[in-house]
């Protein structure tokens, strides 16, 4: 589903992915973990298709298309989802008006009819009920005035709502108590599906033990420096991020 | 003088006097004109003209009125409006028009036209009619009070209410050449009455010959009494729009306001309030939305000049492309009006980099024990916002409609009229900037 090869990216002026290589297939779950600075929440925009961050060398394949070609607003109707670190409040804009405007956008971009508001909140009630958010976040404007986990579980709630192919959840357990971490979890477990993968990217080890991954990657420096299962995590836990570097060192010795 | 324009429009009959009109009425229209021979139009050193050039407007000849604004033909779908069925008094340059008013009589509420007035009516508004206007700045005033020959008369009896909201219309119809027009409204409200208006400008057609309006309206708010005004400017974009409302308001009365501009391609507006009475409230919400090469000159003075007096005022203004938005809020607390409540903001956003917005807050206190606080802002669309939309799948342009839109329609949000409401949001959807990135 998706190929990263080589992947450089300069973001003003400074090169963050250095040859980065990752390759996705349908109905995984991969855990990109790391330590700050790493370029973990690079990875997740230039998925996503931000401005400002320049590929200088490598490829993105998403279903068998060049990702790096697509509009933000194309990507996000072929199905890539980033759940963001810090998701943006949006004055005056309705929550609700918002995702109705966003569902139709994309369905309308995939020459599928557009929901009706009754199908659209039949739709909105059966996504709702599983991250027990309030229905009156749906009445506010846009992640204003919300609690930082009010605002993650938004994030799933969309992500819920608008049922990507490519889910890229960025740093969504930061900031979370436990009980809001096993309602995102659960959120995301809900939706785990043979033609759907997800990029998990994460500073803690913690979120991954409610969303078991398939994989564990470890970025640093800008690239994968360690693959493995679900295991990984817990040696990372374990030894911190040192270890890492360490085994590096010894590798390259 | 040195100004075409007035020379164009005072030439033939300046201060002339009309024998069916009071003489009270004629020596003030003759000594405006003294005046306006005098002081001729502000210049570029006047403070108040600093951001609006008249340079161009003054070098343009207008003929005074139009012999045939009766028989203009005008589609009233341009002017009538969901869920307002009130009384309505409409005006073709400057002309009032009965083919297209309806005058439903209430109890309480009487209407007239300064054309048809008696001259008992004209006695009983001579208070705000016999206005000198004293300061240069003034000029297009001065100039309304000697040409502006017809305009609505309205007086709410005290204790009066008035559900259904008053409608005026002023249509900028086009003419065979270019035209000036002035009108003069009057509006009184008794003690303890209420009113709800609507203030309405339009174009009968989407272009035409360039034309000058001169709206001149006077407001006074009795004891206790209450006018709700929406303005709604969506004049054609041809024209030139000068408007001043000046706003008296007694103890205890309140003057809420929502205000929407998008059209006419200069437009200066004068909002001018007067807290006289202890506790008098004025709450002011307006939007400016501009495109093209559009010129918007809003100049708010509200005067705290009694104790316990509020203004509560939050104006948003955008501009695309090559206009040019002007805000000028300007708050006083006279001395005495200890207690006085000043709040003030002005938002703006530029979505162009040949756009401009010049927003001046002024703040001036004479009084103790006042609270005030006065803000104004010009930035750009939110890149994150932006980003945040297109990621969930909406497209550039959608994605920047929803958010200027969002951002004008916070302020008239809490209009209670509903169909209004929807009305003000679909004329901004229309009328707001396409955003393009220029």
């Amino acid at each position: 589903m998706l190929n990263i090869e080589n992947l450089h990216v300069r973001v003003a002026g400074k090169e963050i992915l250095k040859g980065l290589s990752l390759r996705v297939n349908a109905g995984e779950v991969h855990a990109v973990m790391g330590p700050n600075g790493a370029g973990k929440s690079t990875l997740g925009y230039v998925l996503a298709g931000r401005e400002g961050y320049e590929v200088t060398e490598g490829s993105i394949e998403y279903e068998g298309k060049n990702l790096l070609e697509m509009e933000p607003e194309e990507r996000a109707a072929q199905g890539v989802f980033l759940a963001f670190q810090y998701p943006v409040e949006i004055p005056g804009v309705n929550n609700t008006y918002f995702l109705r405007a966003a569902l139709n956008a994309q369905r309308k971009r995939r020459g599928e009819p557009e929901l009706d508001s009754m199908q659209f909140l039949k739709r909105v009630r059966e996504k709702l009920s599983v991250l027990h958010l309030k229905d009156e976040l749906l009445h506010r404007a846009v992640n204003e005035g919300f609690s930082g986990g009010e605002k993650k579980r938004n994030e799933i709630f969309q992500m819920a709502l608008l049922e990507p192919k490519l889910a890229i959840l960025d740093e969504t357990d930061s900031g979370l108590d436990i009980d809001a971490m096993k309602l995102v979890a659960d959120g995301v477990n809900a939706m785990r599906a043979s033609e759907r993968a997800f990029v998990v990217i994460t500073h803690y080890q913690r979120l991954l033990d409610y969303i078991v991954p398939d994989f564990v990657h470890v970025l640093a420096d800008g690239r994968i420096v360690e693959s493995g299962d679900k295991t990984l995590a817990h040696k990372l836990e374990e030894h911190g991020y040192a270890w890492i570097a360490e085994r590096k060192l010894a590798g390259a010795a | 003088m040195g100004s075409a324009l007035l020379e164009s429009l005072l030439e033939p009959e300046a201060g002339e006097t009309a024998a069916s009109q009071p003489d009270w009425l004629n020596a003030t229209r003759r000594s405006a004109a003294i005046a306006v021979e005098r002081d001729g139009l502000p210049g570029p050193r006047n403070e108040a003209w600093k951001y609006t050039s008249l340079r161009a407007l003054e070098q343009r000849r207008h003929a005074n009125g139009d012999a045939n604004a009766l028989t203009r033909t005008v589609d009233p779908a341009r002017f009538l409006l969901p869920g307002i069925e009130g009384a309505r008094l409409v005006f073709v340059n400057g002309v009032y028009r009965p083919d297209l008013s309806r005058k439903s009589p209430v109890d309480g509420l009487s209407i007239s036209t300064l054309a048809l007035a008696t001259a008992s009516d004209l006695d009983a508004s001579r208070a705000l009619l016999e206005r000198e206007f004293s300061d240069p700045a003034s000029a297009f005033a001065r100039l309304n009070t000697v040409l502006a020959a017809d305009g609505p008369i309205v007086r709410v009896r005290a204790g009066a209410t008035i559900a259904r909201p008053i409608h005026f219309v002023f249509i900028g119809g086009s003419a065979d050449s270019e035209i000036a027009w002035n009108l003069r409204a009057v509006v009184e409200i008794g003690d303890g009455a209420s009113l709800h208006l609507i203030e309405h400008h339009v174009n009968s057609s989407g272009t035409g010959a360039a034309q000058l309006g001169n709206i001149v309206s006077q407001y006074a708010i009795g004891r206790g009494a209450r006018l709700d005004l929406v303005q709604i400017q969506d004049a054609a974009e041809s024209a030139s729009l000068i408007r001043r409302s000046e706003f008296t308001i007694a103890d205890d009365a309140v003057l809420s306001t929502h205000t929407l501009e998008t059209g006419a391609q200069m437009m200066r507006h004068d909002f001018i309030v007067d807290l006289a009475g202890r506790g008098a409230r004025l709450i002011s919400r307006g939007v400016f939305a501009l495109h093209g090469r559009q010129h918007a000159d809003t100049h708010l003075d509200v005067q705290h000049n009694a104790r316990d007096t509020t203004s509560d005022i939050v104006w948003r203004g955008v501009a695309d492309q090559r206009s040019r938005g002007v805000f000028h809020g300007a708050i006083t607390v006279a001395a005495g009006a200890d207690g006085a409540d000043a709040q003030l903001s002005n938002k703006n956003l530029l979505l162009s980099a040949n756009a401009e917005i010049d927003t001046q807050p002024v703040l001036e206190i004479y009084a103790d024990e006042v609270k005030a606080a006065h803000g104004a802002t010009v930035g750009q669309l939110d890149e994150d916002a932006l980003f945040y939309l297109r990621s969930r799948g909406l497209a550039p342009d959608a994605a920047r409609r929803l958010l200027i839109s969002a951002f004008c329609s916070a302020v008239l949000s809490d209009l209670p009229e509903q169909h209004l409401r929807e009305h003000l949001d679909a004329l901004l959807a229309a009328r707001l900037p396409q955003a393009t990135e220029e």
